[in-house]
């Protein structure tokens, strides 16, 4: 593994630019008022509400995602050049989900082997020939990118489905703004906070033909017992739209109707929260009890908008990942300005081999996995992990996939024993309708265990909050 | 407004009520078992406790004899029990978190620090002189979320139909509370007048905390049945009685109709409850009988509530 990044100390020990006030403000911090303020954002988050369920255990444990009060901190200019990368590979994924479900130029081209759409699990053939407005199919992506160097970021993952964290994001602002006022009176941060109402007209321009006026939004959410429940209640409140379960949607006479205690409401909008497979039991998985029956053919008939579109997961399928380079190249005729992680994909003997005799220095994902369950971080493993994970991936080798470990670049922290350098990743959330909106910001998820490189807040995660400079 | 958030609303405030009062029927089955010479009848105290609180049923699957420790931790902390302080509250909560985006910050913060603190109570804790102090700190957060109501919600769609939930659950409580205390335990005509029943109306005084209130009010040291049943049926002043509780259903049904331009069954059904409080007179209820008087207005507030449910699109 190579040296650490370490993004407030360059390799001279010298503050980088964009952390000397950070730096400055960490010197007049005593650990007293570090503990009290770790405290007070605790119990703003508790007395909000501000939690996740842990699957498998009962309410009585809602958890609090740890949170970190060291901010993580870009310069305006390198954000810049990050969103361009970010734009660019947003604007291909949208073109490459289009081509997949109309005339699949790409898999003509054999840019891109047929056999590994046609046969994902991701690719959802009822989409076909379906035109959703303007086109977009993502209209709600959250990227993670990790950086391992001054100028290198690399794509780890597209979260094209439902992804999630985006209140995080803007509640870590707001609780660094309650704790540390004078912090932003000192310099001067991109706010955040007009996210919701760009989620607001990123949904309003995707509205169906046949809407005339202004459209109605709804947030659809699995129910309370999600673990993002609060981040769905939390869109809906700021984007004024009203939260619905499954039960209040209706289909009658081929539109979306809701149930209000007076007459019912046409729906124009559905931002979704619940995953395609349970979207509408007519359609997809039959027993599905919080979808919306008949909701897929008013959508095919152009009367409603769901966000994202089904079938989007096909360009963050993980096997899918690895051909995203030429996917841009296809798609915008420029080399791809975000590198992707070199990956190899176990189904390919050849690479198989090379995993199974290089364990102990790669990464290995499930290709379907999530949440940094099921991996494998080669170097921070004992010899038993390793030789376990190895008999799970010789029964089912194209089941995974295995990319180097990478030096994920490192930001001060808060820890028991002081403040110390841990790893962290980003989260920037992209939004696409009439154009491309990307929050100044984002969800930087650190772990918080020291040399950990994994960042989910389901294995010991925390968050911190994102600061983009104005120039 | 969506027919699940009037749902929610309205079940959010009916639980967060159903817990005080069940805070309030402990805090006297409680009082009773400390009292010195231990006042005969006061085995029967805990059987009322749980009928007044519709327990009784859930009760006897799962315990074969009425103890104190056993049904105060029955009300308090029993999971299995649907309308313990405990499940109440977390209903109460899950309905709050379902409708997030039509409560204030306040209202949503009240409830949810109950839950928070509620949860890190363990029943092993609970020693009997820790009780009352529960009790209260139960009735307290309870009070609080009611002023966050009052205090913080727009009078819109969202408040009408808390106060809904809130009013048809308080009617229901002192109704009951009423019937059962008066009509199942003291039958026995040698009992009228006796220390036991000065007793017993002191109680049910005590359940819906008007004891006080009714000397101010009456200005009288004794006890009398028919004044009892007056001040908790008849009387706008007093805020637990039946009318008190019908003139604000009456009210926030008003308010949903005025919004929404019309008038429902629903409307027609509460101001005949209404006028039938309103004309009510104690010599004809006590003439055809308190305890059907009682049970007749026990249904016809289920049904305002389920007419409401209809009305307004609860799934």
């Amino acid at each position: 593994m190579a040296a650490i990044f370490n993004e407030m100390h360059d390799k001279a020990e010298q503050v980088r630019s964009p952390y000397l006030r950070i730096d400055e403000w960490l010197g007049t911090l005593k650990k007293k008022d570090v503990e009290r303020a770790t405290r007070e954002a605790e119990a703003r988050f508790r007395r909000q509400g501000i939690t996740f369920a842990v699957y498998g255990n009962n309410e009585a444990s809602e958890r609090l995602i740890p949170f970190d009060i060291v901010p993580r901190v870009f310069a305006a200019s390198e954000w810049r050049r990050l969103t361009a990368g970010i734009e660019q590979r947003v604007r291909a994924l949208n073109a490459f989900i289009h081509d997949i479900y109309h005339r699949q130029e790409i898999l003509r081209a054999g840019r891109v082997p047929q056999d590994i759409i046609i046969n994902n699990a991701a690719f959802v053939p009822e989409m076909v020939g379906v035109d959703p407005a303007r086109g977009i199919y993502a209209h709600v992506i959250g990227i993670d990118i990790v950086r391992i160097s001054e100028n290198e970021f690399y794509v780890l993952e597209d979260n094209c489905r439902t992804p999630s964290g985006v209140s995080y994001m803007l509640e870590d602002r707001e609780t660094m703004m309650h704790l540390f006022p004078e912090l932003f009176l000192r310099q001067r941060v991109a706010p955040v906070e007009n996210y919701p109402a760009m989620l607001r007209s990123t949904l309003e321009s995707v509205a169906p033909p046949a809407c005339k006026g202004e459209p109605t939004i709804v947030v659809l959410t699995p129910g309370i017992h999600n673990s993002a429940f609060f981040e769905h209640a939390f869109l809906a409140d700021e984007m004024g739209a009203e939260l619905c379960e499954g039960s209040d949607l209706f289909v009658q006479d081929g539109f979306l109707y809701m149930r209000t205690t007076q007459a019912p409401q046409r729906v124009d909008v559905v931002y979704r929260r619940i995953d395609d497979a349970f979207l509408d039991p007519l359609t997809f998985k039959p027993d599905s009890g919080i979808g919306v029956p008949g909701i897929f053919d008013v959508y095919r008939a152009g009367r409603v908008t769901i966000v994202n579109a089904p079938g989007s997961g096909i360009a963050d399928d993980k096997g899918v990942y690895t051909y995203i380079p030429e996917v841009i190249e296809f798609y915008t005729g420029e080399k791809p300005l975000l590198k992707n992680v070199k990956t190899w994909r176990c189904s390919e003997t050849k690479s198989l081999q090379y995993v199974l005799e290089h364990l102990s220095e790669l990464v290995v994902k499930e290709v379907h996995g999530s949440g940094g369950y099921g991996m494998l971080v080669g170097p921070t493993s004992s010899k038993r992990e390793i030789e376990a994970f190895r008999a799970k991936l010789k029964a089912r080798p194209d089941n995974y996939i295995a990319q180097p470990t990478l030096a994920l670049s490192a930001v001060p922290t808060f820890t028991a024993s002081g403040i110390a350098p841990r790893h962290v990743d980003l989260r920037p959330f992209v939004l696409s309708g009439d154009r491309v909106r990307i929050t100044p910001g984002g969800l930087t998820r650190v772990a918080l265990k020291k040399g950990s490189l994994v960042v989910n807040s389901s294995q010991g995660g925390g968050t911190k909050d994102t600061w983009v400079l104005e120039d | 407004m969506l027919g699940r958030t009037a749902s929610s609303l309205f079940w959010m405030s009916r639980y967060m009520e159903r817990a005080e009062n069940l805070a309030r029927l402990l805090e006297v089955g409680h009082r009773i078992s400390l009292m010195p010479g231990r006042i005969e009848g006061h085995r029967d105290e805990w059987r009322s406790t749980l009928l007044s609180s519709a327990c009784e049923q859930p009760y006897l699957q799962k315990h074969s004899e009425v103890t104190a420790e056993k049904v105060i931790d029955f009300i308090v902390f029993d999971e299995d029990n649907p309308t313990s302080i405990r499940s109440v509250v977390r209903t109460a909560r899950n309905n709050a978190r379902a409708v997030r985006t039509a409560l204030t910050r306040d209202v949503w913060e009240s409830i949810n620090s109950t839950w928070n603190e509620l949860v890190t109570i363990k029943p092993q804790d609970m020693t009997k002189d820790r009780i009352p102090v529960f009790l209260d700190w139960v009735k307290q957060h309870s009070m609080s979320f009611r002023g966050a109501v009052l205090g913080t919600m727009l009078r819109n769609e969202n408040y009408y139909f808390s106060q809904l939930g809130n009013f048809i659950e308080r009617a229901d409580n002192t109704a009951r509370i009423l019937d059962v205390k008066y009509f199942i335990l003291l039958p026995k005509p040698t009992d009228v007048g006796s220390d036991l029943d000065a007793h017993q109306w002191a109680q049910i005084l005590r359940s819906v905390s008007a004891h006080r209130a009714y000397r101010w009010f009456y200005r009288d040291s004794a006890y009398k049945p028919w004044l009892v049943a007056e001040f908790l049926i008849l009387r706008e002043e007093m805020p637990r009685s039946l009318l008190f509780s019908y003139q604000w259903i009456f009210t926030a049904l008003s308010g949903l109709a005025a919004l929404h331009g019309k008038t429902y069954a629903c409307h027609t059904q509460a101001g005949e409850i209404l006028s039938m409080l309103r004309n009510g007179r104690m010599e004809d209820i006590f003439q055809s009988g308190l305890h059907e008087y009682l049970q007749q207005f026990i249904n016809a507030n289920n049904a305002l509530s389920m007419q409401i449910g209809r009305t307004y699109n609860f799934p």
